[in-house]
């Protein structure tokens, strides 16, 4: 199946969906994506971040399909056309969008252990506005907890139901879910059950906002001034494979290595997670890359540098050709003075 | 051109050689020409002042001691966010977060706090940076004409918390100067 993206054509399997086609490609054409992971199977649809325009539905049937769509749960069609970066209907939805996810987020960024590596923060930073329009009080919950390791924020959820989707399909048993409807959605455990399951911990990966953190990390240092390493340790429960977050010589976070669409390629355990924050515990592979414009980049020098090539002349630095002789001392006389007359001359008296 | 002809500058003069004249060898014309050049700096502007009785005027945009700001209510305003750590050109700020306990609420404004806010006053450039960074309004440079102290250690240049929160009397009286007014 042949799908063409904001001009870029690409060959697909049946099934594809729009978003992952888009990935595929790669670079700006990527929708955002708030609700959608890739791991985490039925994800997707809840947020309306990556609504796509659908300009020619397919090769049997080229109508343009009138509404725009979620990129995530649209499947691809052979020979369709899909407009995202480049539709200024799908840029005005996308700005929409993201106020509307906002409407109810506090703005907690510099308290919130998410800010620097926070979805919503990225996405408002590309298509928000700067103020708000709202003007009535943003919904706000008791802090409840949630266990000894997740610290759990409820204003700043945006409801993606990533989270509950881990607890279901990584987990054997699910304690917590989406209490309550509309305005008053929470996530919430079954009456105040501590969440302890051994894989867990993966709440916190997923979480595209600051809604889920981990409660050992609470507060100890900002994400940027950490230096994030590849590490992997001989786990017997999970694959072992992480990112730890130093500060100095000490780990003070242990998270999932996530791709560049932020999402976690190989869950890990919790003992993994919260219990191993000794650097004896892992074997350091070496510093973890990411994307150019993160702010985890600040001050880390792992960005492959590249030469900066002057477009002139060729020659222009090399200099006039009568300067690039080199003289040799025994040919220069000093008996000659600069004004060209002998040292002993009448005039230089 | 040869190189004795050369002016890049545009300024190189050639000095001749001419013999003077009698009158220029008495030199008394050149003596009175330097004297009235010296007696004409006695009715110039004075470019000295007498420190410390007479004090200069300060720029407008003077950038002096830093200072932690508290609220209204005397909170204090820093989150310990680190932007201004971050934005800072010459490294000189640190500073360690803690969480706020249920019965501090009176001295913190936001959950989490500064428990170490330190700057490094031999580093700090005063560029005023992380004034601009602050999302909370919490650092200010100061127009306090006061300059840090001359010291034997270094030590003594890490300002903490104590230098540089707003004094509680000072976050009173700013309190009760808005309501009056």
């Amino acid at each position: 199946m042949k799908v063409t993206i904001d001009g870029h054509e690409i060959e697909v399997e049946p099934g594809t969906t729009i978003l992952q086609a888009a990935r595929m490609i790669g670079g700006e054409v990527v929708p955002p994506a708030m609700c959608y992971h890739s791991k985490l199977k039925g994800s997707g649809g809840k947020c309306r971040c990556c609504l796509s325009e659908v300009s020619k539905g397919s090769e049997a049937d080229p109508r343009p399909m009138p509404k725009l769509m979620a990129s995530c749960v649209t499947g691809c069609m052979d020979g369709m056309e899909v407009k995202t970066k480049s539709s200024p209907r799908v840029q005005e939805a996308q700005k929409a969008v993201t106020e509307f996810l906002l409407i109810n987020h506090p703005l907690d960024c510099p308290v919130c252990d998410q800010a620097g590596e926070c979805d919503l923060q990225n996405l408002s930073f590309e298509h928000g506005k700067s103020e708000s329009r709202f003007i009535e009080e943003k919904r706000t919950f008791e802090p409840e907890d949630i266990g000894p390791n997740i610290q759990l924020h409820m204003n700043r959820c945006i409801l993606c139901y990533r989270c509950v989707m881990v607890a279901d399909q990584i987990t054997d048993d699910r304690v917590h879910g989406v209490m309550d409807r509309g305005d008053h959605s929470n996530i919430s455990t079954c009456i105040s059950h501590a969440i302890d399951n051994e894989f867990s911990g993966n709440m916190i990966d997923v979480c595209p906002v600051g809604a889920l953190t981990d409660k050992t990390f609470r507060f100890k240092s900002r994400v940027w001034f950490n230096k994030p390493y590849d590490a992997h340790r001989d786990c017997p429960t999970c694959s072992g494979k992480t990112t730890v977050w130093m500060f100095g010589d000490e780990i003070q976070r242990v998270t999932g290595r996530k791709d560049e669409f932020h999402e976690v390629d190989e869950f890990i355990c919790n003992s993994c997670r919260f219990d191993h924050k000794n650097v004896s515990d892992w074997i350091i592979e070496g510093p973890r890359v990411f994307e150019k414009d993160s702010v985890i980049n600040q001050n880390n020098y792992t960005q492959k540098l590249e030469k900066v090539v002057i477009n002139t002349e060729e020659t222009i630095l090399l200099g006039r050709v009568q300067d690039r002789i080199k003289l040799s001392m025994a040919e220069i006389d000093y008996n000659e003075k600069i004004d060209g007359n002998p040292l002993n001359s009448e005039k230089n008296g | 051109m040869s190189i004795q002809e050369i002016s890049l500058s545009g300024r190189k003069k050639v000095v001749s050689n001419k013999e003077m004249t009698f009158v220029e060898r008495m030199y008394l014309i050149a003596i009175f020409k330097g004297l009235g050049i010296t007696i004409k700096h006695f009715f110039r502007k004075k470019a000295t002042i007498h420190y410390p009785e007479q004090v200069r005027e300060f720029s407008p945009v003077y950038r002096g001691q830093h200072m932690l700001k508290r609220d209204e209510q005397g909170r204090e305003n820093c989150t310990a966010c680190g932007l201004c750590a971050l934005s800072c050109p010459a490294e000189a700020i640190t500073m360690v977060a803690a969480e706020r306990k249920a019965d501090e609420k009176h001295l913190y404004r936001e959950e989490k706090y500064a428990s170490i806010y330190e700057i490094n006053m031999l580093r700090c450039i005063f560029c005023g940076l992380c004034e601009e960074a602050c999302p909370k309004d919490a650092i200010y440079l100061t127009i306090s004409k006061e300059l840090v102290p001359a010291s034997y250690n270094r030590e003594d240049f890490i300002f903490g918390k104590d230098k540089l929160v707003m004094p509680l009397e000072m976050a009173v009286k700013n309190t009760q100067l808005k309501n009056a007014n």
